[in-house]
């Protein structure tokens, strides 16, 4: 089971890996689509990138209520 | 009605990452043909082994997340348009204001096959690893309008995007394409040209199938050939051309340089053959003469024709007949394809591009490998050495399966 701060870097080179965006401007506060600037069809990469990392699944519904980075690694620890 | 001239122009190709570095290459006599590069040529055993692959990955150019979002053709063409739109002096820096307004700047990229090698990648991976494996980019990557699409987002176009699908003659119908909406006003500029990156196991055996392409394996540099008697089928190669055409009037009124003029434009079908040649070769004559009358020339302006000749057995003597009895006996033929492969839909667009510089620097690139000309081919073919040659107009030829003829013709 990873802890807080594992989900949070392993989630930044997820993003880094689809997006492009270096791993220290991945931080909890920031939303995806607003500040990281991630389409709908980033997002769903890194879903899926994120199932395989952690074990957990995020379906679709669940997926468009994670609005920031934050949300993000909060629904995977609840999941995983 | 106005002119239509080129201020820019980019390309990719076997035989060099940018337009210079080929023309360059194309006049040294280099040739960009050899062994196959890729992981699938270990598991697939083809009797065909060679390819004219690009010489700089476009991989190697774009960053790492924005290749990772295209196919490799829509890669090639985005790398292309950029150095063609960089070399018209349109581009300009973020949050500047745009030198021609976005509503009357169009694209038009045309290519044979799209995004073939995502589709079949993603395919695979449907089938071994599931729905979930498969990339949402999928569509966007596979999509045969996606290359001209990806660069109108790269140069912010909102006067159309368009995607011309003429397997071989692709990349030529794109900028006829652009020269009918310029001339119609339609819009101030277009980027145009065509894009083919679809070297892969079932392209070569489809096109092995169908007795098509050269088996000479032992030397890759020797095997595209055209108009000489030892030419055994055409080499495939992968690689993009892109111009910015414009209007002249907009052109000279915000002082671009000027590399030539599109002149003229011919565009015809067979309804002979889905992918023989009309053998009387009327369609690919009638093409010829269209981009004459189109640019107000007669057939005895034309001193050059830049041919579209594959090194196949059939379709090589069959244009020079054609090229004979549309323009008469004195142009004088090349055939790029013997240094670059055929790059198909592609192909149109570089060699249009060859055709415009030819004309420009008063040079005709050599047909490479061509050491003895078939007796059936009774025009002055330029083979050894680049030839000097003051040329006032030029046609570039390209024919695609399916019967399609497309013409243009070049001028200073």
């Amino acid at each position: 089971m990873a802890d807080t701060a594992e989900i949070l870097s392993g989630l930044a080179e997820i993003v880094e890996e689809v997006a492009g965006i270096d791993t220290a401007e991945v931080t909890a506060d920031k939303s995806f689509v607003d500040d990281l600037d991630i389409d709908s069809l980033s997002m769903v990469e890194i879903a899926v990138q994120a199932e395989d990392k952690f074990g957990v699944k995020i379906p679709d519904d669940q997926l468009a209520e994670l609005k920031t980075v934050g949300d993000a690694v909060s629904y995977i620890e609840k999941n995983q | 009605m106005t002119d239509v001239v080129v201020t820019g122009y980019g390309a990719s190709t076997p035989l060099g990452g940018d337009a210079a570095s080929t023309w360059d290459a194309l006049l040294a006599g280099k040739s960009g043909v050899g062994l196959t590069r890729g992981e699938w040529t270990e598991k697939q055993d083809l009797p065909v082994k060679i390819s004219a692959q690009l010489a700089v990955d476009p991989t190697d150019v774009l960053p790492r997340v924005q290749a990772r979002r295209m196919d490799r053709v829509e890669q090639v063409a985005v790398v292309t348009a950029r150095e063609a739109w960089a070399h018209s002096g349109l581009a300009v820096g973020e949050g500047e204001e745009p030198k021609v307004d976005p509503t009357r700047l169009a694209v038009v990229i045309g290519s044979g096959v799209g995004g073939a090698v995502t589709l079949l990648d993603q395919d695979d991976l449907l089938e071994t690893a599931g729905l979930r494996k498969v990339s949402p980019l999928t569509v966007p990557m596979l999509m045969l309008n996606g290359p001209a699409a990806l660069v109108s987002l790269e140069i912010g176009a909102q006067g159309g995007v368009y995607a011309p699908c003429s397997a071989c003659a692709s990349g030529a119908e794109a900028l006829a394409s652009a020269y009918r909406m310029l001339k119609a006003g339609e819009v101030d500029v277009v980027v145009a040209g065509g894009a083919e990156a679809c070297i892969t196991g079932i392209t070569v055996a489809g096109f092995v199938q169908a007795r098509t392409l050269s088996q000479r394996n032992d030397s890759p540099e020797e095997a595209s050939r055209p108009f000489d008697t030892g030419r055994d089928g055409f080499v495939l190669g992968e690689g993009a051309g892109v111009m910015v055409l414009e209007r002249r009037e907009f052109a000279e009124a915000r002082g671009a340089t000027i590399h030539g003029t599109l002149a003229g434009i011919g565009i015809t079908s067979d309804a002979y053959h889905i992918t023989g040649p009309d053998p009387e070769g009327k369609g690919q004559a009638r093409a010829m003469l269209n981009a004459v009358r189109t640019a107000g020339l007669e057939p005895s302006d034309v001193g050059h024709v830049n041919c579209h000749a594959t090194s196949t057995v059939v379709g090589d003597v069959g244009e020079a007949r054609a090229v004979q009895k549309a323009l008469g006996d004195h142009p004088v033929l090349t055939a790029p394809k013997g240094a670059l492969g055929h790059l198909v839909g592609g192909a149109g667009a570089v060699e249009g591009l060859i055709s415009l510089l030819s004309v420009r620097d008063g040079i005709i690139p050599a047909t490479l490998n061509l050491k003895d000309k078939d007796p059936a081919v009774e025009l002055d073919v330029v083979a050894g050495e680049p030839r000097k040659m003051e040329l006032t107009a030029a046609v570039n030829n390209s024919f695609g399966f399916g019967g399609h003829n497309a013409s243009l013709l070049f001028t200073k």
